[in-house]
C-alpha cells in the first residue's frame, strides 16, 4: 500500500467536512450545551442559534424558514414526507415514482406497493431522461404522491421537477423531490415552484453525518412520522440536534456563496476528468451530458469490473465509487444503470468520481496519470478484452432497450 | 469495503499465470459478461499426464482475479486425476479465506477446472443438462446448488446466494431454493461414483521419501513461500514426517496448528494416508 494523500472523489456518497462548518458547531459540544426548549436563558439562548441556523437553510432553498423542519438524515426526511402524504389522503391509494430513484424512496415505495398501496415506477431513457408525457399520463384522481428525485445520485441527471410538481399539482397530488445532491449545485427557488415536500442532507454539503432538512411548503396537508414532544412546531419530535443543526446552518451559507464555484470551476474540473477518461479506449459517459449536475460523472469501462478498478484506485488514495454488482452488495449492477438499458458490458465496469468545492487541478491530473494503465491491466487479464480486440464487435453483448 | 486477506490482495495485485496457454489440452469457460464475473481457464500437460501450465484470464472483483490465479497455482503439477479433486473450498482456504458473499469466485474456480478438465476428456463444459434451472438471473441449476450445498454443508438461502448467486437476482426463486434445500437435506448424499484412481501399490521407503519429497517441493513450498515463509524436511521414521518451518511461518504461533495440519493433508494425499506430520524446531 503506497501512501499517498487522499485523493477524495466520492463526494455524493460524503463529502469531506468544511472547518468552518465543525468551527461552528463545537462550542455547543461543550459550554452551550443548553436545550432550546428550557425556559431558563441558558437554554432558551441556544434558540437563537437554531433560529440563525433555520433562516440560512431558507435563504439555500428560497422559502420561509417556518418551512423548514430539521431531521436526522435525508432518508428520515424522504420516509416522512411519503409518509405524512399518504396519512393525509388515506382515500387515495396511487403513489407515482421512478425507477432511479434513492433507496430511501425507491424501497419505502417497494414496500408500499406489497402493502396494498399501487406504485408506478417511471422508466427513464438510455440518457437517464424521464419523458414528461408519460410523467403527466402516469398522475390520476387518485395519486396521492408524486415523488421524483432532483438530481440523481449516480449519474447527475437533473429532472425537470419543477414541470413535473405542476402535473401533480394540476390533478391534486402531493409533490415530494429528493434534493440530497441538488442542494448547493442547481440554484432552488422553493416560493416560485409547486414543490410541497424536498429532503436534503446535511453530509452531503460538507457537515457531518446526522443531520437533515424537510421543507413542508405552508398550507401542504402534513402529519408527523416521529411523534412525541412539540419541537419543530410538532411537526418532527425530539430534542434538537443543536451542534448539526447549528452546522448545517452554516454549511448551507457556505454552499450560496460557493454555488458560483460548483457551477464553473468544479464543472471544469469535472469536464476535464471526463475528456481525460474518455481518451481510454471504450469507455462512455452515463447520463445525459446536457442535464447533469456540475460535479458527477459516471463512466464505464467495459469488459472490466468495477470493484477491481476500485481498489487499485484506493491504492493509489483516489476514492470514487462503481455501480458493479460486486460493489453493491447485491448480485446486481446498479438499478439506476440498468434502468437506463446501459450495457452489462458498461454497467460492472460504471465508476462515479464526484468531485467538491475541496477538489483541486492535481487530484485529476493524479486520477488521469493512473487511470489509463489501471483499466489496461485489468483488461489484459479478462478474457472479453481479446475478443473485442480480436473482433471489434460493435454490437455489445446484453444490451437491453429499455 | 470487502475485507480480503493480504493473500487474497496479493494475488489480485500480482497475479501469476494470467494469460492463455498455447495449444491447450483443456480449456475451461464459465460465467459470463451479464453475470458480472467469467474465468476462461486453459491447460497444457506434460509426457507424464500432470498440468505442465496452467493459465487464466479472469473479468470480475478482486476476490475472482484471485481465485483464478490461486487455482492456476495450486493445480500446475497435479494430474488431472489429482486436480478433479479440488473443490472451492480448497482454493478458499489456499487465500486464507474469503468473504461469505464472495464465495462464489472460489465456486467459479471449481466449475472452470471441471469444465476444463472434461473438455480435455472430450465432454460438454458442464454436466449442468442433467439440471433443472432454479435461478433464471444466474442460470443456477438444482443440480449445481445441491452440489455446493453437500460439499460447503450450506443450509439457508442467503449461503446459497453467497456461493451461487442463485436467489441474488430478482429474488423469485427464494422459495424454490427453500424447498430445494429442504429436500437435498431430507436425503441421503447421492452415491460417489467409482474412484478413477488404480488402488495404490505397496511403496518401497526410498518411493516413499522421494515423493514425500516431490510433494513438499510441489505442493507446500510455494503455499508457505507466498506468506514468506518456508518449509525443511528434517527425517521420515516410518510414517512420522519431521519438518521444520521456517521464517513468518514460524513467527506466528497461531497458525502452527493449522499449518501442520496443511502440510499433513497434503502428504496424505498424495503419498500414503498413514503418514503423520511432526513439527520439530531448527
Amino acid at each position: 500500500m503506497s501512501h499517498h494523500q487522499t485523493v477524495y472523489l466520492d463526494n455524493n456518497a460524503t463529502s469531506q467536512t468544511a472547518p468552518e462548518v465543525v468551527a461552528a458547531m463545537l462550542p455547543f459540544f461543550g459550554e452551550l450545551y443548553g436545550n432550546p426548549s428550557s425556559m431558563h436563558t441558558f437554554g432558551g439562548q441556544v434558540k437563537a442559534h437554531i433560529d440563525v441556523a433555520r433562516q440560512r437553510v431558507a435563504d439555500l432553498l428560497g422559502c420561509g424558514p417556518e418551512e423548514i423542519i430539521f431531521t436526522s438524515c435525508g432518508t428520515e426526511s424522504d420516509n416522512t414526507a411519503i409518509m405524512a402524504a399518504l396519512r393525509s389522503f388515506p382515500q387515495k391509494r396511487h403513489v407515482v415514482t421512478t425507477r432511479v430513484e434513492h433507496p430511501a424512496v425507491l424501497n419505502f415505495c417497494q414496500d408500499l406497493a406489497r402493502r396494498g398501496h399501487e406504485v408506478t415506477f417511471l422508466p427513464v431513457d438510455r440518457q437517464g431522461n424521464l419523458d414528461l408525457n408519460q410523467v403527466e399520463d402516469a398522475i390520476r384522481d387518485d395519486t396521492a404522491l408524486v415523488s421524483v428525485m432532483w438530481a440523481n445520485n449516480e449519474t447527475g441527471v437533473i429532472f425537470p421537477v419543477e414541470r413535473i410538481a405542476q402535473m401533480a399539482k394540476a390533478k391534486g397530488a402531493v409533490f415530494h423531490t429528493d434534493a440530497v445532491q441538488a442542494a448547493g449545485k442547481v440554484p432552488i427557488a422553493l416560493k416560485d415552484t409547486q414543490i410541497d415536500m424536498l429532503a436534503i442532507s446535511g453530509h452531503k454539503l460538507h457537515t457531518p453525518k446526522g443531520v437533515g432538512i424537510l421543507y413542508v411548503k405552508k398550507g401542504t396537508p402534513f402529519v408527523p412520522y416521529v411523534m412525541g414532544g412539540h419541537q419543530e412546531h410538532g411537526r418532527r419530535a425530539g430534542t434538537e440536534n443543536v451542534p448539526y443543526i447549528v452546522g448545517l446552518g452554516k454549511a448551507c451559507e457556505l454552499a450560496r456563496e460557493r454555488m458560483v464555484d460548483e457551477n464553473t470551476r468544479v464543472k471544469g474540473l469535472r469536464d476535464r476528468l471526463e475528456e481525460g477518461l474518455l481518451q481510454v479506449e471504450a469507455t462512455m459517459v452515463n447520463g445525459d451530458p446536457s442535464r447533469r449536475l456540475p460535479n458527477t460523472s459516471s463512466v464505464s469501462f467495459e469488459y472490466v469490473e468495477g470493484e477491481s478498478i476500485l481498489l487499485m484506485l484506493s491504492d493509489l488514495g483516489i476514492c470514487a465509487s462503481s455501480g458493479s454488482a460486486c460493489t453493491s452488495g447485491s448480485l446486481e449492477p446498479s438499478h439506476v444503470l440498468r434502468a437506463m438499458g446501459v450495457p452489462f458490458t458498461a454497467a460492472h465496469g460504471s465508476i462515479r468520481f464526484s468531485l467538491s468545492y475541496y477538489s483541486t487541478d492535481e487530484e485529476i491530473d493524479h486520477v488521469l496519470g493512473h487511470m489509463p494503465a489501471i483499466i489496461e491491466r485489468l483488461r489484459n487479464i479478462s478474457p472479453f478484452w481479446q475478443k473485442y480486440r480480436t473482433t471489434k464487435a460493435c454490437a455489445t453483448p446484453g444490451y437491453v432497450e429499455p | 469495503m470487502w475485507e480480503y486477506t493480504d493473500k487474497v490482495k496479493k494475488y489480485f495485485t500480482e497475479p501469476v499465470n494470467v494469460g492463455e496457454v498455447e495449444n491447450p489440452d483443456g480449456v475451461g469457460e464459465v460465467g459470463s459478461l451479464a453475470c458480472g464475473d467469467a474465468l476462461k481457464l486453459t491447460f497444457k500437460l506434460d509426457e507424464s499426464g500432470r498440468i505442465a501450465d496452467a493459465r487464466f484470464q479472469t473479468f470480475g472483483c478482486a476476490s475472482a482475479i484471485a481465485s483464478s490465479s490461486a487455482l492456476t497455482e495450486m493445480i500446475k503439477g497435479m494430474t488431472l486425476e489429482q486436480a478433479s479433486k479440488i473443490t472451492n473450498k480448497d482454493i478458499a482456504a489456499f487465500l486464507g479465506g474469503l468473504p461469505p458473499e464472495k464465495m462464489h469466485c472460489s465456486v467459479m474456480g471449481e466449475q472452470a477446472l471441471t469444465a476444463a478438465i472434461r473438455n480435455y476428456q472430450g465432454l460438454e463444459p458442464l454436466p449442468s443438462e442433467e439440471g433443472e434451472v432454479v435461478c433464471e438471473c444466474f442460470g443456477v441449476t438444482d443440480k449445481e446448488i445441491e452440489k455446493v450445498a453437500r460439499n460447503n454443508n450450506l443450509h439457508t438461502v442467503e449461503e446459497i446466494t453467497n456461493f451461487t448467486k442463485a436467489g441474488g437476482g430478482c429474488g423469485k426463486c427464494v422459495d424454490k431454493i427453500e424447498a430445494l434445500l429442504a429436500k437435498i437435506w431430507s436425503m441421503p448424499a447421492p452415491t460417489q461414483a467409482a474412484p478413477m484412481a488404480p488402488p495404490k501399490k505397496k511403496m518401497t521407503n526410498i518411493q516413499k521419501i522421494k515423493l514425500i519429497e516431490e510433494t513438499l517441493e510441489r505442493e507446500v513450498r510455494p503455499a508457505l513461500k507466498a506468506d514468506g515463509g518456508d518449509i525443511e524436511l528434517i527425517d521420515i521414521a516410518g510414517d512420522v514426517v519431521q519438518v521444520s518451518l521456517r521464517g513468518t511461518c514460524s513467527s506466528c504461533a497461531a497458525s502452527q496448528a493449522t499449518l501442520s495440519q496443511f502440510v499433513q493433508t497434503k502428504l496424505r494425499e498424495f503419498v500414503t494416508p498413514e503418514l503423520v506430520v511432526e513439527e520439530v524446531k531448527p
